[in-house]
C-alpha cells in the first residue's frame, strides 16, 4: 500500500532540526520517546543505588554503605520516585503510543491541535529540566509526594521541584485536552465511538482524567509553593494551617493519576492479547465501559491514602467501600482479557509475552490492592513494604510491561522495520523473572513490618532485602537486552511489511512507517476494530 | 503536519474537513481549557470553605478589613467589561470591525481599572501591616489602631492574596490576550466566516469575570 | 470446613506477620489469612487460566480459525457479581475490626507520646519521661499522640496499628497487650535525615514491674550526677557501641579510664578528651572520628534528644570511669 513514492513521515522532512519544529503527531511521538526513555534511564539508575544501599543493613560502619547519609537516600528515592512518576509513567504510553498511534487508529491525519501538541512536548521539557535543575541546586528530599509540612520545613529546592511538576502537569492537560477534542471531533467516516480500538478507548479515558484531575494538582502545588515563599498557612500547622488538608488534595489529583497510569496500559494490553490470539476481543463494550466507570470511581477514593493520618473513622469506611467499587471494572477486565485467550491462537511474540507478563503480575497486584482497600488490613501494612510492592506490581508490572508490550508490537509501524525476536524474549524473561525477585520480598517484608522510605533496617529483614537487590540487577540485564534489541532493530532490522502481526486496527491498513498524512486516501470504517472472523 | 488550504474563505488545517469542523473543534477545546481553570480556583474554593467553617470568628475579622465598596466597584466594572468583550464578538460577526476594536480596547481598559483598584487595595493593606500568613504585623496593625483579635488572622489574608493574586493575574494575562486580538482585528484579520481567537479569548475572559462574581461575595461579603 | 479455613489461616498468616501482641492483631490475621486464600484461589484462576490457555491454544498453522465469540452476558455477569461480593465482604469484616481499633476504651491508662525529628518521647501521668514505652501486660493502654515538627507515624507491627503523629492536633491509639516482651516501633511517615533510625522499643512487664518501673524512674531527678548518667548511658544505648570496663573498642572507641588523657583522632590531631570533647563527640559525632575508626561515624547524633542536665549527667558518669 502507498508507498511508491517512498516517501513517509521520518524522511519527508531532512535533518536534525526539522524534528523540533514538526507539527506531526508521529515526529512528536518519537520526540517523547526519546525523552522519556532518557528520564527512565536516569530514574532507573536511581532505582539500583536504592537497592544497592538496602543490600545490607549498616550495622557495621561502611559494609553496604553505598549512599553516604540518610540523606543523600532521601534525596534519591525523591528523584526516582517524582522522575518516574511525572516524567516517565504518567507521560509515557499516552505520550508516545497514544501520540503516535490514536490518530492512526481512527483514521484521523492528525491531533486536533497540532501546535499545541508540539507546545505541550516543550512545556514537558521545560518542566523536566527545572526537575533536574534542582540537582544542581539544594536538591530535594520530601518524596515525590511533597508531603507538608516537612515540605515546608525542609531545606532543599521545593519550590523549584513543585514549579517543575506544575509544569509538567499543564503538560498532561494541554496533551489530554488535544485527545479528547481529537476523539471527539476527528473520527474517520463509519468510527463512530463504539469501533473505536480499545487503545484509543482508554487514552480518551486517560484524558478526560488529565483535564479533571491534574488542576487540582495544579494549585495544590502552587499552594504550596505560596506557603514556602510567603507562608500564607494554610497547610502550615503553626499558623493554623492544616497538614493533612494538603494529603486531600494533593490524592485527590493523585489518585485519578494512579489510573491515568495504569489505563492506558490496559488499552494496549488488550491490543496486544486480540491480535496475538487473531481473535476478536471478548466483551469489547465492558472494557470500553469499565475504563470510563474506572475513570470515574477513581475520583472518589483519595481517601484510602489516609486510613491512618487522622481522617475520621466514617470517611474510613467510605473511603474503602467505594474503593472495592474500583476494583470491580478492573477484574471484568482481567476475565475478559483471559476469555479472549480462550479457543484463539496464540503466538507467542515478544508483545505477547509481555501482555501475558502483565496479567501475571496485574493479578498479583489486583488482588494485593484489595488487601490494602480494606481498612483494618491497611492499617498493618500502610506505608510498609507491602505498599511499596503493591504499587511496583501495578505501576512497573503493569505499565512498563505494556509499554514495553506495545513498543515490540508498534515497532514495525513506527519505523518500519523488524526487531530480533529472540533478544526481546530474552530481555522479557530477564525483566519478568527479574522484577518478581525484587518485588514480591516486598510483600513479605511489608507484612512483617518494615517501613518504606527507610535508609536502614533491622536485621532481620536482611535476606529478604538481599534477595529484593539481586533481583534489581535482573531487570537490569533485561533492559539491557532490550535496549539492544531495539538499536539493532533500528540499525540493521528487516524491512517491515505494513501489517506484520496480521491485526485489524486502523494503523496497520497504512504503509510501515506511515506517510507524513497517514492515509493514501481518506479510510471509510464499515466494521468494528477487531473482526477476526 | 498541518498543511493549511482555504475553504470557503478561511484558512483550514489539512487535518479538517471544512471551516466548521474547524471551528466546532477549536471552541471544544477552549471549554475544555476553561474547566481546568474554574477546577483549578475549585481547589481554592474548597479550601477556603473548609477553614471558614472551622475559624468563622477570624474570617469575619479578616473580611473586615476589606472595603467592601471596592470590591462592588470592581465587581460593575467586570461585568460592564464583559458586556464590551461580547460587543467586540457581536461586532466581528456582523462584519464591524471598527467597532468591534472599540469594543476591545474598552475591555482592556476595564481590566486596568480594576488593576489600579486592586493595586490600591493591596497598597493600602501592605501600608496597615497586612500581609498574608506570618508575615501579617500586628504590631504595625496595632500603630494604625487595629487589635488583632485572632491569632491566625494571618490565614485569611493568606487566602486572600492567593485568591485575588491569582485572580489578578488572570485579569492580567486576559488583558495580554485582548490587546493581541485587538491589534490583530485592527489588521483586519478577522471576518464573519472566521473570528476563532476573538471569541476563544472572550470565553476566558468571561469565566475570569465569572470567578471573580464568586470571589467578591466570599471575600468582602461573607463573615 | 469453617475450622479447616481457619486453621490455614493461621498457617498462613503467621509465617508472614510479626509476633501477634494482641487480641486486635489476631482478629487481622485471621482477615488478612482469608485475604491470602481467596487471592491464591484468584491468581490460580486467573494466572492458571491464562497459562492453560495459552498453552492449549498455541498457534499451530499460520491460518488457524479462532472462535468468534464477542462476549457472554451470564459469564459476565458472574464475574462481576462474584469479586463485588467478596470485596463487599471483606470491606465489612474490615469495617468490624477497623471499628474496634479507633474506638478507645474507658479507663484505659493515658501514656503521651511526641515524635519530632528523630525520636519519640513519651511522658507518663506522674512526669516520668523516656525514650521508650513501657506498659503493663493485659490492660487498656492509649496513647496521646502528638508532634513537635513533621508527621510522624507511630507503627507497632506485632500489634498492627499504626496511626499518624500530625502537629497541631492530637490523635489517639489503643491497644491491650496480652504478651510479655519487646516489640519494635517504627516511624512510619516520612520524616527526613534519620527517619529509619527513629526507632523505639515498646515493652510490655507486669503490672508489678510497671509500677516499680515508674516508681524508680520517678525518682531518678533525685540521684546523684554520676547515678543518672549511668542511667541515661543504658536507656541512650550509648552501651550498645561503648565499653566502660575494659580498654577494648566496640563499634565505638572504649570510655574506660580515656578521662582527661589526650587522644588521637583519625586526622592526626591530639585532643583533650574532657567536657567539650564529649559533648562535641556525642551532639556532633562526625566531627571528630577517633583515630582507626571509619568515617562517617555510624553514632548518630544526640543534637535535640539530650538536655542539658542529662548531658551533664553522662559527662559526670564518664568521668568516674577511671
Amino acid at each position: 500500500m502507498g508507498h511508491s513514492s517512498g516517501k513517509n513521515y521520518i524522511n519527508e522532512e531532512p535533518g536534525l532540526l526539522s524534528w523540533f519544529t514538526s507539527l506531526d503527531h508521529k515526529r512528536i511521538a518519537l520526540l517523547y520517546f526519546v525523552s522519556v526513555m532518557t528520564f527512565f534511564l536516569v530514574g532507573g539508575i536511581m532505582a539500583l543505588l536504592l537497592r544497592l544501599e538496602l543490600f545490607a543493613p549498616n550495622t557495621t560502619a561502611n559494609v553496604g554503605q553505598v549512599l553516604k547519609n540518610g540523606d543523600i537516600y532521601n534525596q534519591v528515592l525523591t528523584y526516582h520516585g517524582a522522575i518516574m512518576v511525572f516524567m516517565v509513567i504518567i507521560p509515557g504510553i499516552p505520550a508516545i503510543l497514544g501520540n503516535f498511534f490514536l490518530p492512526l487508529q481512527i483514521g484521523a491525519k492528525d491531533v486536533a491541535f497540532p501546535r499545541l501538541n508540539l507546545a505541550s512536548w516543550y512545556v514537558f521539557m521545560l518542566g523536566a529540566c527545572l526537575a533536574i535543575g534542582t540537582f544542581f541546586s539544594t536538591k530535594i528530599d520530601t518524596g515525590w509526594t511533597f508531603y507538608t509540612p516537612y515540605s515546608i520545613r525542609t531545606g532543599s529546592a521545593v519550590v523549584m521541584m513543585v514549579v517543575a511538576a506544575f509544569i509538567m502537569g499543564m503538560s498532561s492537560i494541554l496533551t489530554g485536552l488535544n485527545f479528547i477534542v481529537t476523539v471527539h471531533k476527528l473520527r474517520a467516516p463509519g468510527m463512530s465511538m463504539f469501533r473505536m480500538p480499545l487503545f484509543t478507548w482508554a487514552i480518551y479515558s486517560t484524558a478526560i482524567l488529565q483535564v479533571l484531575a491534574t488542576p487540582i494538582l495544579g494549585i495544590t502545588l502552587l499552594l504550596l509553593v505560596m506557603e514556602r515563599t510567603f507562608g500564607v498557612g494554610i497547610f502550615d500547622p503553626k499558623l493554623g494551617g492544616d497538614p493533612v488538608l494538603f494529603q486531600h488534595f494533593f490524592w485527590f489529583y493523585s489518585h485519578p493519576a494512579v489510573y491515568i497510569m495504569i489505563l492506558p496500559a490496559m488499552g494496549v494490553v488488550s491490543e496486544l492479547i486480540t491480535t496475538y490470539s487473531k481473535k476478536t476481543i471478548f466483551g469489547y463494550t465492558a472494557i470500553a465501559y469499565s475504563s470510563i466507570g474506572i475513570a470515574a470511581v477513581s475520583f472518589f477514593v483519595w481517601g484510602h491514602h489516609m486510613f491512618v493520618s487522622g481522617q475520621s473513622e466514617i470517611a474510613g469506611i467510605i473511603f474503602s467501600f467505594l474503593t472495592m467499587l474500583v476494583g470491580v471494572p478492573t477484574a471484568i477486565k482481567m476475565f475478559n482479557w483471559l476469555a479472549t485467550l480462550y479457543k484463539g491462537s496464540i503466538e507467542f511474540t515478544a508483545s505477547m509475552l509481555y501482555a501475558l507478563g502483565f496479567l501475571f503480575l496485574f493479578a498479583i497486584g489486583g488482588v494485593t490492592g484489595i488487601m490494602l482497600a480494606v481498612t483494618a488490613i491497611d492499617v498493618h501494612f500502610h506505608d510498609t513494604y507491602f505498599v511499596v510492592a503493591h504499587f511496583h506490581y501495578v505501576m512497573v508490572g503493569g505499565t512498563l510491561m505494556a509499554i514495553m508490550g506495545g513498543f515490540y508490537h508498534w515497532f514495525p509501524k513506527m519505523f518500519g522495520k523488524m526487531y530480533n525476536e529472540t533478544t526481546a524474549i530474552i530481555s522479557w524473561v530477564f525483566i519478568f523473572v527479574g522484577f518478581n525477585v525484587t518485588f514480591f520480598p516486598q510483600f513479605i517484608l511489608g507484612a512483617k513490618g518494615m517501613p518504606r522510605r527507610y535508609f536502614d533496617y533491622i536485621p532481620e529483614y536482611e535476606q529478604l532485602n538481599k534477595i529484593s537487590t539481586v533481583g534489581s540487577w535482573l531487570i537490569a540485564v533485561g533492559f539491557l537486552f532490550g535496549l539492544y534489541t531495539i538499536i539493532r532493530g533500528l540499525t540493521s532490522g528487516e524491512k517491515a511489511p505494513d501489517n506484520p502481526w496480521g491485526s485489524k486496527t486502523l494503523e496497520w491498513q497504512t504503509s510501515s512507517p506511515p506517510i507524513m498524512h497517514n492515509f493514501d486516501h481518506d479510510p471509510v470504517v464499515t466494521a468494528g476494530p477487531y473482526e477476526y472472523k | 503536519m498541518s498543511t493549511n488550504r482555504l475553504v470557503n474563505g478561511v484558512q483550514v488545517a489539512s487535518h479538517y474537513r471544512d471551516e466548521k469542523h474547524q471551528y466546532a473543534s477549536n471552541k471544544e477545546g477552549i471549554w475544555l481549557f476553561m474547566v481546568t481553570e474554574i477546577l483549578m480556583f475549585g481547589g481554592l474554593f474548597v479550601g477556603y470553605i473548609l477553614f471558614h467553617s472551622l475559624y468563622p470568628e477570624m474570617f469575619a475579622e479578616g473580611a473586615s478589613f476589606l472595603d467592601w465598596k471596592l470590591g462592588f466597584v470592581n465587581t460593575l466594572v467586570l461585568i460592564f467589561s464583559s458586556l464590551t468583550m461580547a460587543l467586540g464578538i457581536y461586532f466581528n460577526q456582523v462584519g464591524q470591525p471598527s467597532k468591534a476594536t472599540w469594543a476591545l480596547w474598552t475591555t482592556v481598559a476595564c481590566g486596568a481599572i480594576f488593576m489600579i483598584i486592586k493595586y490600591f487595595e493591596y497598597t493600602h493593606k501592605f501600608h496597615m501591616g497586612i500581609f498574608p500568613g506570618k508575615f501579617l504585623d500586628p504590631v504595625m496593625m496595632a500603630e494604625h489602631g487595629h487589635t488583632v483579635q485572632n491569632a491566625n488572622l494571618g490565614l485569611y489574608f493568606g487566602f486572600y492574596f492567593c485568591m485575588s493574586g491569582l485572580h489578578g493575574l488572570h485579569v492580567l494575562i486576559g488583558m495580554g490576550l485582548i490587546s493581541w486580538i485587538a491589534i490583530k482585528n485592527m489588521k483586519r484579520e478577522f471576518n464573519p466566516k472566521y473570528f476563532t481567537p476573538i471569541e476563544g479569548v472572550g470565553i476566558f475572559w468571561h469565566i475570569v469575570d465569572l470567578i471573580w462574581i464568586f470571589l467578591f461575595p466570599l471575600l468582602y461579603l461573607v463573615g | 470446613m469453617a475450622i479447616l479455613m481457619l486453621l490455614m489461616n493461621k498457617a498462613m498468616a503467621g509465617s508472614f506477620m510479626p509476633t501477634q501482641g494482641t487480641e486486635i492483631s489476631k482478629q487481622v490475621d485471621n482477615l488478612y489469612g482469608f485475604l491470602l486464600v481467596v487471592s491464591f484461589i484468584s491468581c490460580v484462576i486467573l494466572i492458571g487460566g491464562m497459562i492453560y490457555f495459552a498453552l492449549k491454544y498455541k498457534r499451530k498453522t499460520a491460518n488457524d480459525k479462532t472462535a468468534y465469540i464477542t462476549h457472554d452476558t451470564r459469564l459476565e455477569v458472574l464475574w462481576s457479581v462474584i469479586p463485588l461480593i467478596i470485596f463487599l465482604f471483606v470491606f465489612g469484616w474490615g469495617w468490624v475490626i477497623y471499628h474496634d481499633m479507633r474506638t478507645m476504651p474507658k479507663d484505659a491508662l493515658e501514656i503521651n507520646v511526641s515524635g519530632k525529628q528523630w525520636a519519640w518521647t513519651v511522658e507518663y501521668k506522674n512526669g516520668v519521661k523516656s525514650t521508650e514505652v513501657v506498659v503493663p501486660v493485659n490492660k487498656d493502654v492509649k496513647l496521646v499522640l502528638s508532634s513537635e515538627d513533621v508527621i510522624h507515624s507511630f507503627y507497632i507491627p506485632s500489634f498492627r496499628i499504626k496511626q499518624d503523629a500530625v502537629p497541631g492536633r492530637y490523635q489517639a491509639i489503643w491497644f491491650k497487650a496480652e504478651k510479655l516482651g519487646e516489640f519494635h516501633v517504627f516511624c512510619t511517615e516520612y520524616c527526613g535525615t534519620s527517619h529509619s533510625a527513629m526507632i523505639t522499643k515498646l515493652k510490655v512487664v507486669s503490672q508489678e514491674d510497671f509500677d516499680k518501673w515508674l516508681v524508680s524512674e520517678s525518682e531518678i531527678g533525685t540521684l546523684p550526677l554520676a547515678q543518672r548518667g549511668a542511667k541515661y548511658f543504658q536507656t541512650r544505648a550509648c552501651a550498645s557501641c561503648h565499653n566502660v570496663d575494659n580498654p577494648a573498642a566496640k563499634i565505638g572507641p572504649t570510655l574506660y579510664q580515656r578521662w582527661g588523657k589526650e587522644v588521637a583522632n583519625a586526622d592526626g590531631s591530639k585532643v583533650a578528651f574532657d567536657e567539650n570533647h564529649v559533648r562535641e563527640s556525642i551532639m556532633l559525632p562526625q566531627s571528630q572520628i577517633a583515630a582507626g575508626f571509619p568515617s562517617p561515624s555510624p553514632m548518630p547524633s544526640f543534637q535535640g534528644q539530650l538536655s542539658e542536665s542529662e548531658l551533664a549527667a553522662i559527662i559526670e558518669y564518664i568521668k568516674g570511669l577511671n
